[in-house]
Formats: C-alpha cells, structure tokens, sequence
C-alpha cells in the first residue's frame, strides 16, 4: 500500500492520508481531480470493484465529504478516495459512466443530501422517499424529532414514557422523580 | 437480457439501443403496464418492480423500494453507540447478526480496542455468524425451488430454521433479533448441552441436504426452467459490483472470509464453491454447496472452539463511551455476499455517520432492471429470488 500511496499522491497531490488497516486507506482529492483520480485507480491500478458511495456532512465547517470507495481484488485492498464539496453549491460530476450502479448512489445522495450530479441518470427520481417536500432528510440539520412531532399524532388514550423516567420510578420507588414528565402526563 | 425463452421472431418487438434499453413508445398502446410487488408472495421482502410488457416479455423494468423505510441511519446517529445495535440489527431481517458484528467492529476499532476481545469471544461470534447464515441458507435455497412451485421443500426448510432458531434462543434469548455480538466480545458462553442439541440439529440438516437435492437438481421441471435462465455473465460482476453467490455463480470466486479473513476463518478448513454458467440452476446449485459447507463450518468450529473462557474484554462504560474523530470500512461475507459498513466518528458520544452497503444495492437495483430486460413474466419471482435481494438493506 505505501508505494501505492506515494505514487498515487505525486499524481494527484492527495491530503490527509490516513491507512486505518493494512488493507484500507482514505485520502482526500481536490474537487476536480476526483473523477479522474476515481478512473485512473480502476484503469491502472486494478481497483475494478467499486463498493461503495457515501456523504459526511460536516455542517461546522459547511462541507459534504464525499467517499468513494474502491476495492482492488488481487490485492484485496481498498482505498477511499474522499472530496469535500461546499454545502451551498452541493454539485459534483458524476461518475456514472465508470460502474453501473453509481447512478444509484447519486440517485440516492441526491435525495438524501441534496447533492446534484448534472447528467446522472434518473438522478431527480424519488428513491426512498417518495412525495418528500421537506429538507433532504439525512442533512445533519433535518430534525427528525421535531418532523415527527409536527407530521404526526399522538393517539388519544396512549401514553409514552421517557425510558430512564419510568426505570427510575420502577426500580427506586420510594425516591422522589426530578426527571420532567412526558407533555400527556403533565 | 439472456434468456431462452426469448421468442425468436423480434419483429414485434421493441429494439435494444446501444445502452442496453428498448425502444419502447408507450402512446403507441402496444404495451402493459403492470406493478409486481409492493405485497406480494414473490418478491422477496416490500419492494415493487414496475414493469412494462410487450406481449410476456418485459422490455422495461424499474425497481421501487421505500416501502419499509425507517431512516435507521439516521437514527443511528442520535443515539450513544451501544444504543445503535438494536436499530442496526433490523437493516437486515435475513441475517441481523452480520449488523451486530460490523458495529462492534467498527466501534472497537475505532477506539482502538480490537485486541481487547478474548478468543473464546472470537469463536462464539463466527459461530453466531455461520448459524445466522444457516437459518438464511434454510430458507433461500428451498425458497429457490418455491418460485417454481415446489412448495414442499420451503416446508422442509422453514421447519429446520425454526429448529436453528431455538438454539439461537437458549445461546442469546431471542430468535430473530439477538443482539449478542456486543463491544467487547458476546453477551454469553454456549450454555449446558448445546453442541449435543446443535449436533442432533445438523444431523437432520444433512438428511434435509439429500432429500432438497433430489426434489431439486433432480426434478425437470427446475431444471428445463432454471438453466440457461436470468443469465449474470462474469464480465458483469467487476461492472455491477456483483458479490457473493451471484459472483461465484458465475466463476468469480470472491469470498470476504477467505480474501479478507475475519474472526477465526483463518483457522477453518473450507474452499467457496463456484459454478461457471451464472444461470439461476448455477447460482442455487452454489447456495446448496454452501449449505453443506455451513453445516461443516458450524461442526468444525464448535470442535475447535476452548470449552470455556472470557467472553467479553474491559470496555469503556457505554453510557460515558466517547470514540475519537475517525472513520473505517468494515465487512464480512454474508449469505448474501459482501456485506459493509462506512462507520464516522467525530469524538462525541454518538457516530457520525454510519452507512450500511448491503449486496441487494446493486443486486436489486442496477442488476434486476438490466437482467429482466426480455425476460418472460413468469420468471421475474425466480430471476429476483435468485438475486437474494433484500429491499431493508437498500432503504436503511
């Protein structure tokens, strides 16, 4: 792996490496270079099985890390190869045109994240979640509490309790609850 | 796309374009539209497929799923890390082990605590595994069969699984969802008397592997339909991302357990069987190989496994566990293939971002619409049981 690294970071000046096991590493790649990084590694380096596609949103520093991760299957390795992309302009290329199922993911990503891969098939087609109309749900600022609460209902008749709250009262009986009561309760 | 109960004469028929789609007007009211699925007998799990028809033969296929969303990612990531293993275990109704095993993993070597799990441990999770993909063997190969109306051997098969799931219960106190793969090691040492009943289980099994081989490989009304048919060439599984059975199918030996070894499968004595045609009669005849190899895994494992020891190393108080900022891939071969996850943390007391990748992403999706292209409907149950889909562990 280290002479992987060390070539494939001269090409294409990769930061933050990081080999978490002998057989998996993560690197970030600049925006631009991602696509080609992506294609060189399953052209030249034998990384032909594409596992995975998947987003990070580090809403602190207002970016999405994108991952793509490749497997090699003759030297049972992996590497992901990671982009930071601002989460005002979510915009990415796609990559569709290197496997087959990654207009899945950018299908998916899109919905979930609100990353637009321009050019993607069916990359505006509902996924998981069909009709949504809210903020895409897997945005660390979609509340999916606060959702619930103003989506639905409680049924009339039905109680809930706080998990610790009623233990507390069921085990120490005796000692008094400081713990606040659900809304129905009070 | 290869098919032999395509019809010879393509005159009526839409033509393929270069991307590998027909050339379908639907104005021109010559095709059908109809929906398999959300609920029904055969599609395995709640997804639909929807289909266009010309004639009975499929020309356009899209997969919908959704219907059993539940946003357990996202759950995941408001909740402390051990909170995450109830909610983890249900991305995956097949074989929920494979969750608990990759979320302990990842938190374990995340904190830097792998070396922390004791062998006796190590062992009692690949038994837990492999039990896991028993049950799931018990009820995908026969299951197989069931598409073709062989109903009897599902009977046979749903009737050994349940008998797999008592000794789940007496080793964890649950049948489906166990949660006994835990940070640390496992919540329990095998109790008094279960390799005697675990044994007596195996035996039945290997009476049960004779007789689903007869009703099965032997019967001609499998055969004429499943050879040849919903055809995976080997040149598909680098371009789909193909794994598991369906890869070694199709002459693609990969297996995470003997590229990748994990837990004690290093010390296990095994070969994955592989078949070279990667028609739906290749791929079940490979699942009925792992079948028999499960069955020797499990013996081999509870003959090799110390008869006591710990059971779980000294973790950090799960109420107070933080994990430092960091993130891996960890994986294990499934009855269903490769099976990951993408686990972040970010040196709080709840993940980041947890990302499941189950085989069924791309089996049921990219695969399953290019492969029912031409196909006749009446094969579409078996080409998608064959596929092993799993729609909970594409919605997560």
């Amino acid at each position: 792996m280290k002479s992987l690294i060390e070539r494939v970071s001269t090409k294409y000046n990769l930061q933050e490496v990081v080999q978490q096991r002998d057989n998996l590493v993560f690197a970030y790649v600049d925006k631009e270079l991602a696509i080609d990084m992506v294609t060189y590694m399953r052209d030249y380096e034998g990384y032909a099985h594409f596992t995975l596609m998947s987003c990070v949103d580090w809403i602190e520093d207002g970016k999405f890390q994108l991952l793509y991760l490749l497997n090699n299957p003759e030297t049972k390795t992996e590497f992901g190869i990671k982009v930071a992309i601002d989460r005002d302009n979510a915009v990415m290329q796609s990559a569709h045109h290197l496997w087959e199922q990654i207009w899945t993911y950018q299908r998916e990503l899109k919905e979930a994240f609100g990353i637009d891969f321009p050019g993607s098939p069916r990359v505006d087609e509902d996924f998981v979640v069909e009709g949504w109309d809210d903020m895409p749900h897997m945005r660390r600022d979609f509340d999916t509490n606060k959702y619930a609460e103003e989506t639905y209902f409680m049924r009339e008749g039905r109680k809930s309790y706080d998990p610790a709250t009623y233990m507390r009262e069921k085990l120490y009986p005796k000692q008094p609850v400081t713990a606040k009561k659900n809304k129905d309760e009070q | 796309m290869s098919n032999k109960f395509f019809q010879p004469d393509r005159s009526k028929y839409p033509s393929m374009k270069d991307d590998g789609t027909l050339d379908v007007d639907l104005s021109s009211q010559k095709y059908t539209k109809i929906w398999l699925g959300p609920n029904h007998p055969g599609v395995t799990g709640n997804m639909a497929v929807e289909m266009t028809l010309g004639g009975d033969e499929i020309v356009q296929a899209k997969t919908h799923v959704g219907y059993l969303h539940r946003g357990f990612e996202k759950l995941i990531e408001r909740r402390l890390f051990v909170q995450g293993f109830p909610t983890s275990i249900r991305m995956c109704v097949a074989e929920p082990d494979t969750n608990e095993y990759l979320i302990a993993r990842s938190t374990e070597e995340l904190s830097g605590l792998t070396d922390r799990v004791p062998e006796m441990a190590e062992w009692l999770r690949t038994l837990a595994l492999e039990m896991a993909r028993l049950q799931g063997l018990l009820r995908g190969v026969p299951g197989q069969a069931g598409t073709y109306s062989l109903g009897i051997g599902v009977q046979w098969g749903v009737y050994l699984r349940d008998l797999i799931l008592d000794r789940f219960e007496e080793l964890t106190g649950a049948r489906v969802y166990h949660m006994y793969i835990i940070p640390g090691g496992v919540r329990g040492l095998l109790p008094s008397g279960f390799k005697r009943r675990m044994e007596d289980n195996l035996t039945d099994i290997d009476d049960f592997i004779v007789r689903i081989r007869k009703l099965i490989f032997h019967n001609s009304v499998f055969k004429s339909r499943a050879v040849g048919s919903a055809v995976i060439p080997k040149e598909w599984i680098d371009k789909f991302g193909i794994v598991g059975t369906n890869a070694r199918a199709s002459g693609v030996k990969r297996d995470v357990r003997k590229d990748n070894p994990y837990l004690k499968y290093s010390e296990l004595d095994f070969d994955p069987p592989t078949a070279t045609d990667g028609d739906v009669y290749s791929r079940t005849w490979v699942r009925w190989q792992e079948l028999v190899q499960t069955v020797d895994l499990i013996r081999q494992i509870m003959a090799k496994m110390p008869e006591k020891g710990d059971i779980r190393g000294d973790m950090p108080n799960a109420l107070h566990w933080k994990i430092p900022k960091g993130e891996t891939y960890v994986k294990l071969e499934s009855g269903r293939g490769e099976y990951g996850m993408y686990y972040v943390t970010d040196g709080s007391s709840k993940p980041r971002r947890v990302n499941l990748r189950g085989p069924s992403y791309t089996h049921a999706i990219a695969v399953l619409e290019k492969m029912l292209i031409n196909t006749n409907i009446a094969d579409v149950h078996a080409t998608m049981v064959s596929l092993q889909t799993c729609p909970p562990e594409i919605e997560r």
